[in-house]
């Protein structure tokens, strides 16, 4: 074939990229868009593979076997609360095939001009996004510490490391023949995408993944750059979009600047809890008691944080759902934008569990029926509950928008003890004259209500 | 006329506002699947892979970088739309079942 027809078979995959990620914007039209988008792919590579330029098929066939044999496994084996930890590692493995391919290429012609700029840009953002979404995954997945690991003067020998490899990536353009250059460049881009990661701790785990997708689409754009390839540029500039747009948005959840994130956060040593233990009381239930007040309410609406994934209770309180439909209560599900570990964590889980769609809601949406809701249930989320946020300005979250569970007539938090969350931050709410601690792991806790409320539904 | 660069840039500016626009109506119900298929999509680095890969006369070390290149954006394309898929088929409003009177 011909390779003006290869470009038309390019400009279709393109289009269909733009309506896959179009269709998206509804659940009911979502599922078209991932075959929209799988007919692309296909189409791209069936479209690479009759190029004049490759000739040789050996190798490439046993590599898309070989992935695809470890892409399905991955796909159908993975449970839905690793889905997080999966998004990073595969992260890493389009950053790190970016960078491969211009280093790759590097080699193979020693570009010059705006080739050597964009495959400069290829190399250093795939090498860097590598190494970050690998840690992010070993964070994720609690093989590496998720505490930030920070050491003295972090920012200093960070910045400057990236400032060497920038230097470096420069020296480079304006000199592509001094090849021992290359490996130093790649090797201070990995370590500068592991020091990036460090420091960054669970809670702004959905920030980074965003930010970390954005990169690894851009690394794609700028391999488009390097080879001339348009269908490229356009992929990767749409899932560079992307990721800007989601990191912003749970930028804004959490209350902080563009800039502090673009920079990985560093730095992000948060204050620790006020240590001055005074004397607080709090209250808390049974899951008898607990049971017995939500038989009664009319309204609850469950709030689910990262807690919830940890214990993998969705299904259990699927359960529950289920029990207080039954007996006549409405039951909403309110989602905080950075609850769990990525963008939209919360609800596949819920969606897992077949809770239907239409109780989830999202802050802006429900915060204003905090007020006529008979209890709030708060299952394994604490930071984004945390009234302090609104009230107390010495606060680290303060600012930042939060669920506004406070005003319900009853709160109830399942929480496993009374330690500060990730952040360290002590919550008020736990203190609150209405609030009662449901002390347990979040599934064990929900089996006990659920066994409650079954129970006074037969007595009934 | 534009050269390779220019024309370039114009594309890369305006896929990437078309993707501002389309990703921002996106509902935050669905960022997971979104975020899984937009790394699917970038997986098209499978099409600089299979380049150096296949070329002729590649060197051993295009060679073996292209294979690890085309492996890894393959596992990534398979799995990134296989697991989509699987997360937006739980996405339902009102599943047949337990009648859930939830309407007051």
């Amino acid at each position: 074939m011909s390779d003006q027809a290869v470009q038309y078979i390019y400009i279709l995959s393109a289009a269909l990229f733009v309506m896959s990620l179009k269709w998206m914007n509804s659940p009911k039209s979502a599922r078209r868009g991932v075959f929209a988008g799988e007919i692309g792919m296909l189409l791209a590579i069936v479209g690479t593979l009759l190029r004049h330029e490759v000739v040789d098929y050996k190798l490439i066939l046993a590599a898309l076997f070989l992935g695809s044999a470890a892409g399905v496994p991955l796909a159908y084996l993975m449970p839905m609360t690793a889905v997080p930890q999966r998004t990073a590692l595969s992260h890493a493995f389009g950053a790190l095939a970016a960078a491969l391919v211009g280093t790759a290429e590097y080699y193979r012609q020693t570009p010059h001009g705006a080739v050597m700029i964009a495959l400069v840009f290829e190399t250093l953002l795939g090498y860097l996004t590598f190494t970050g979404s690998l840690m992010a995954c070993g964070k994720l997945q609690e093989v590496l510490p998720t505490r930030p690991i920070t050491y003295r003067n972090q920012n200093v020998i960070n910045l400057s490391l990236f400032g060497i490899a920038v230097a470096l990536g420069v020296w480079l353009i304006v000199q592509p023949g001094e090849s021992w250059i290359f490996p130093i460049f790649s090797g201070l881009a990995l370590l500068f995408g592991v020091l990036l990661i460090i420091p960054i701790g669970g809670a702004d785990m959905p920030t980074v993944i965003a930010l970390l997708n954005s990169y690894a689409g851009l690394s794609a754009a700028a391999m488009g750059f390097a080879l001339g390839n348009r269908l490229l540029i356009i992929a990767g500039a749409l899932d560079g979009s992307s990721g800007l747009i989601l990191s912003i948005i749970m930028c804004k959840a959490m209350n902080r600047s563009f800039t502090n994130v673009l920079f990985g956060g560093f730095g992000q040593v948060r204050k620790k809890a006020g240590a001055a233990e005074e004397q607080r009381t709090v209250r808390s239930a049974s899951a008898e008691e607990a049971a017995a007040i939500l038989d009664a309410a009319r309204s609850v609406i469950i709030v689910p944080g990262y807690g919830l994934a940890v214990a993998h209770a969705q299904h259990k309180i699927r359960e529950l759902y289920d029990v207080l439909t039954r007996r006549g209560v409405e039951v909403k599900f309110a989602i905080h934008p950075v609850a769990g570990r990525m963008p939209g964590h919360m609800n596949v889980l819920l969606a897992e569990a077949e809770i239907p769609y239409d109780h989830l809601f999202e802050m802006d949406a429900i915060n204003g029926e905090f007020p006529q809701a008979d209890v709030a249930l708060v299952i394994g989320a604490n930071d984004v509950t945390n009234p302090a946020a609104r009230t107390d300005p010495s606060s680290p979250i303060y600012g930042m928008p939060i669920l506004d569970v406070d005003k319900a007539r009853t709160v109830m938090v399942i929480k496993r003890s009374m330690n500060p969350g990730f952040a360290g931050i002590d919550n008020p709410l736990y203190y609150m004259d209405k609030t009662l601690m449901l002390f347990g792991d979040a599934k064990a806790f929900a089996t006990n209500l659920v066994k409650e409320l079954a129970e006074a539904a037969k007595a009934a | 006329m534009l050269n390779d660069l220019e024309v370039g840039l114009y594309v890369f500016m305006l896929a990437t506002f078309l993707g501002l626009e389309v990703i921002r109506r996106v509902s935050p119900l669905l960022h997971t699947p979104l975020m899984s298929l937009t790394n699917a999509i970038s997986a098209i680095a499978v099409v600089g892979s299979l380049l150096i890969t296949g070329a002729a006369h590649a060197s051993t070390l295009s060679r073996v970088l292209g294979f690890i290149a085309v492996t890894a954006s393959t596992t990534n394309l398979v799995s990134g739309f296989l697991i989509t898929d699987r997360m937006l088929k739980m996405f339902k409003t009102r599943q047949p079942g337990p009648a859930a009177g939830a309407g007051k």
